[in-house]
């Protein structure tokens, strides 16, 4: 195939030149099977859903690293075609991928890619000025599993629009994961009823049509992993919080079927200490933060409950970009009032629409637009400290918290 | 005795963030002192009886299946009737109206409070800011996000909200519906977050109270942001409209 193989070096040397997504975008455009080509004779697992998708990859490729050798993957979240070429293009012919895929795009990559697994997480609600409704990508993710039944599906089984698209899959692994929003998931897929989730059983629901959660091959059990023969692995991680031990898992499990021991994936997945910036301490505005990314009511309430305890100040950066969404009434869907008594400053170019939001919320709060100016504000109100440990917790929705990173001076700490 | 406020359907009609119109009526009454209450009433129980109604968005089955719920059991219309002040916003705008769009287009059978008629578009949808002019009551001008397919025919028995500076809203130039206490808008924002007075105005006919004012500095700014945006907009279009004319009438002219 010289076609392929003009293609391939001719994108590999644009994705070395450009950005991560020209390169792409030009390949694409001289040949439309171009992924195809680049894919063949890799094994290929995918990583797709609305929350956690790039921490997931990231997880999942360290973990398949240590035995597989170099993994193909598009580490810093351009989750679309383009991006997947140059992920591709950019390593050596025959190295393992692991992908993050736009939930939107996921149907036509198992369709081209034929992947060896793909990992599903979770479906919320996410975007409100694009019509992506939930229940409809579930629909269409499970039309692309009935077609494909070469590859092996990790769904997180205690999410029911999760489990109706992955139900056709030949080798479904189960793994109950969590999943804090239900809002989204009590219309049943299946017969338009109502989910009920159970009290008695953890993680149990059922619609009264007969579609409930299956069996779980693989339990998230605070910081255990329990399996279906009875094992047991102790889960560790460097990163916080509750949905990163659910990113974990569904990492370690695609690992498994894949063909790499529980504990080798486990102890790689341990020392990963951020992600693309996620969870790192920055230097900005001559102070250090902790920096987090939360883009929709399910992403926001899981990090609230990680930063809601704490003592620092709480630095909320809101924009309504394209990649944002332009609507931000989302934010009445997210449980601020956990921050009443912490200090809080809300920044971003719509800060004025968290400040109201906050205002009901009745949380004390200060309103700085700009996001350094706002960090420096909340750290000289606590009374400054010592640089070097993280002095104010900042989050942000998705350009919010790239501008932050783009702005911060140094990275302190990983 | 407390004010209840009922947000219906969350479950199904909470798919924008227009539950926050409950939060507002809430708070805003208990920062006057008049005990309220936040009822949450889920598809899956009957509709408790309360002071004031808040319906939101939602997708399209979850449209009709709180449509047929409103409709079997009735509590709404009984509360309508005895001068329960309703706020409807865009899928619950159209459940209101007669008839509105299933996901397949054909006409579904509304709860019939507003005498209005819902169609599915047949261009874009209509997603964006908006701005609207009140037309029946005296309130400043309604600020907005839309994010719809439908459009909405009057009926001689209702009034239209507003009039459109700015968007879409019923598709002819106006915005809303209004029959008696019960109001109808397309406005997402959730429109009572960005339109205080609008909250007041419930809230006084839910209470039969004069409401002194409160200090609305976060939401003025919200406000006075919002609204110069949308107009800052219009004005950079007529503006690249005038210069593209001046453009052309300066080759016509100097080809002539």
């Amino acid at each position: 195939m010289v076609a392929t193989r003009v293609v391939n070096a001719l994108s590999r040397r644009l994705a070395a030149g450009s950005g991560t997504v020209a390169g792409g975008h030009v390949g694409l455009a001289v040949d439309p099977r171009l992924l195809e080509h680049l894919a063949a004779g890799r094994r290929v697992a995918l990583v797709s859903g609305t929350n956690g998708k790039t921490t997931t990859t990231r997880l999942l490729a360290v973990a398949l690293e240590g035995s597989l050798g170099r993994i193909a993957t598009n580490a810093t979240g351009s989750n679309m075609p383009t991006g997947h070429v140059t992920a591709l293009a950019g390593a050596p012919p025959g190295a393992p991928a692991v992908l993050e895929v736009d939930e939107g795009y996921l149907p036509g990559l198992v369709g081209a890619l034929v992947p060896e697994v793909v990992v599903l997480l979770n479906l919320s609600r996410d975007q409100l000025d694009r019509t992506n409704e939930v229940r409809m990508l579930s629909n269409r993710w499970r039309r692309a599993f009935s077609g494909s039944p070469a590859t092996a599906v990790v769904a997180n089984a205690d999410d029911p629009l999760v489990v109706w698209a992955a139900l056709p899959a030949a080798k479904p692994t189960w793994v109950a994961a969590g999943l804090s929003w239900r809002r989204d998931a009590i219309g049943c897929p299946a017969c338009a009823g109502r989910v009920e989730f159970s009290s008695a059983e953890k993680g149990g629901w059922a619609c009264a049509c007969g579609f409930a959660r299956p069996r779980p091959d693989v339990v998230l059990d605070a910081d255990e992993i329990v399996l279906a023969d009875g094992r047991r692995h102790r889960l560790t991680l460097a990163l916080p919080g509750r949905f990163n031990r659910a990113n974990a898992v569904m990492a370690a499990a695609a690992a498994a079927t894949m063909g790499v021991g529980w504990e080798e994936s486990l102890r790689q997945i341990a020392a990963v200490g951020e992600v693309a910036g996620r969870f790192s301490v920055v230097e900005v505005g001559g102070c250090s933060a902790r920096v987090m990314l939360a883009k929709n009511p399910a992403g926001w309430r899981e990090l609230l409950d990680l930063v809601a305890p704490g003592e620092r100040p709480v630095v909320v950066g809101i924009n309504a970009r394209v990649a944002d969404g332009r609507d931000p009434s989302w934010l009445w869907d997210v449980p601020f009032e956990r921050l009443c008594g912490r200090q809080v400053v809300a920044t971003g170019e719509r800060c004025r629409d968290l400040s109201v939001r906050l205002r009901y919320a009745e949380v004390a709060h200060r309103t700085v637009r700009d996001e350094v100016a706002a960090v420096r504000a909340a750290w000289m109100a606590h009374g400054g400290g010592t640089p070097g440990a993280a002095d104010v917790d900042f989050i942000g929705n998705y350009t919010a918290f790239t501008d932050v990173m783009s702005r911060a001076t140094e990275r302190t700490r990983a | 005795m407390s004010l209840r406020v009922v947000v219906v359907h969350p479950d199904l009609l909470g798919t924008y963030g227009d539950g926050g119109n409950g939060v507002v009526l809430v708070q805003r009454a208990r920062w006057r002192g008049i005990a309220a209450e936040l009822l949450e009433a889920t598809s899956d129980g009957p509709l408790p009886v309360g002071d004031l109604y808040c319906l939101g968005g939602g997708e399209d089955a979850a449209q009709a299946a709180s449509a047929e719920r409103l409709r079997a059991d009735a509590v709404l219309a009984r509360a309508a009737e005895r001068g329960s002040p309703v706020l409807a916003v865009c899928a619950g705008y159209q459940i209101l109206g007669r008839t509105f769009p299933a996901a397949d287009g054909r006409p579904l059978a509304g709860v019939g409070l507003l005498d209005v008629s819902t169609a599915k578009g047949t261009g874009r949808r209509a997603v964006g800011e908006i701005l609207a002019e009140p037309l029946c009551t005296d309130l400043p001008v309604l600020t907005g996000f839309e994010n719809h397919g439908g459009l909405t025919a009057r009926g001689p028995n209702v009034d239209p909200l507003a009039r459109v500076e700015s968007g879409v809203g019923n598709g002819d130039g106006t915005d809303g519906a209004v029959s008696g206490r019960v109001v109808g808008t397309y406005l997402h924002g959730p429109v009572l977050a960005r339109n205080p007075a609008l909250a007041d105005l419930l809230l006084s006919w839910a209470t039969g109270l004069s409401l002194e004012p409160l200090d609305d500095g976060e939401e003025a700014a919200l406000r006075d942001e919002r609204i110069a945006a949308v107009r800052a907009r219009h004005a950079g279009r007529w503006l690249s409209c005038l210069g593209r004319t001046a453009r052309t009438a300066r080759y016509v002219s100097g080809r002539s």
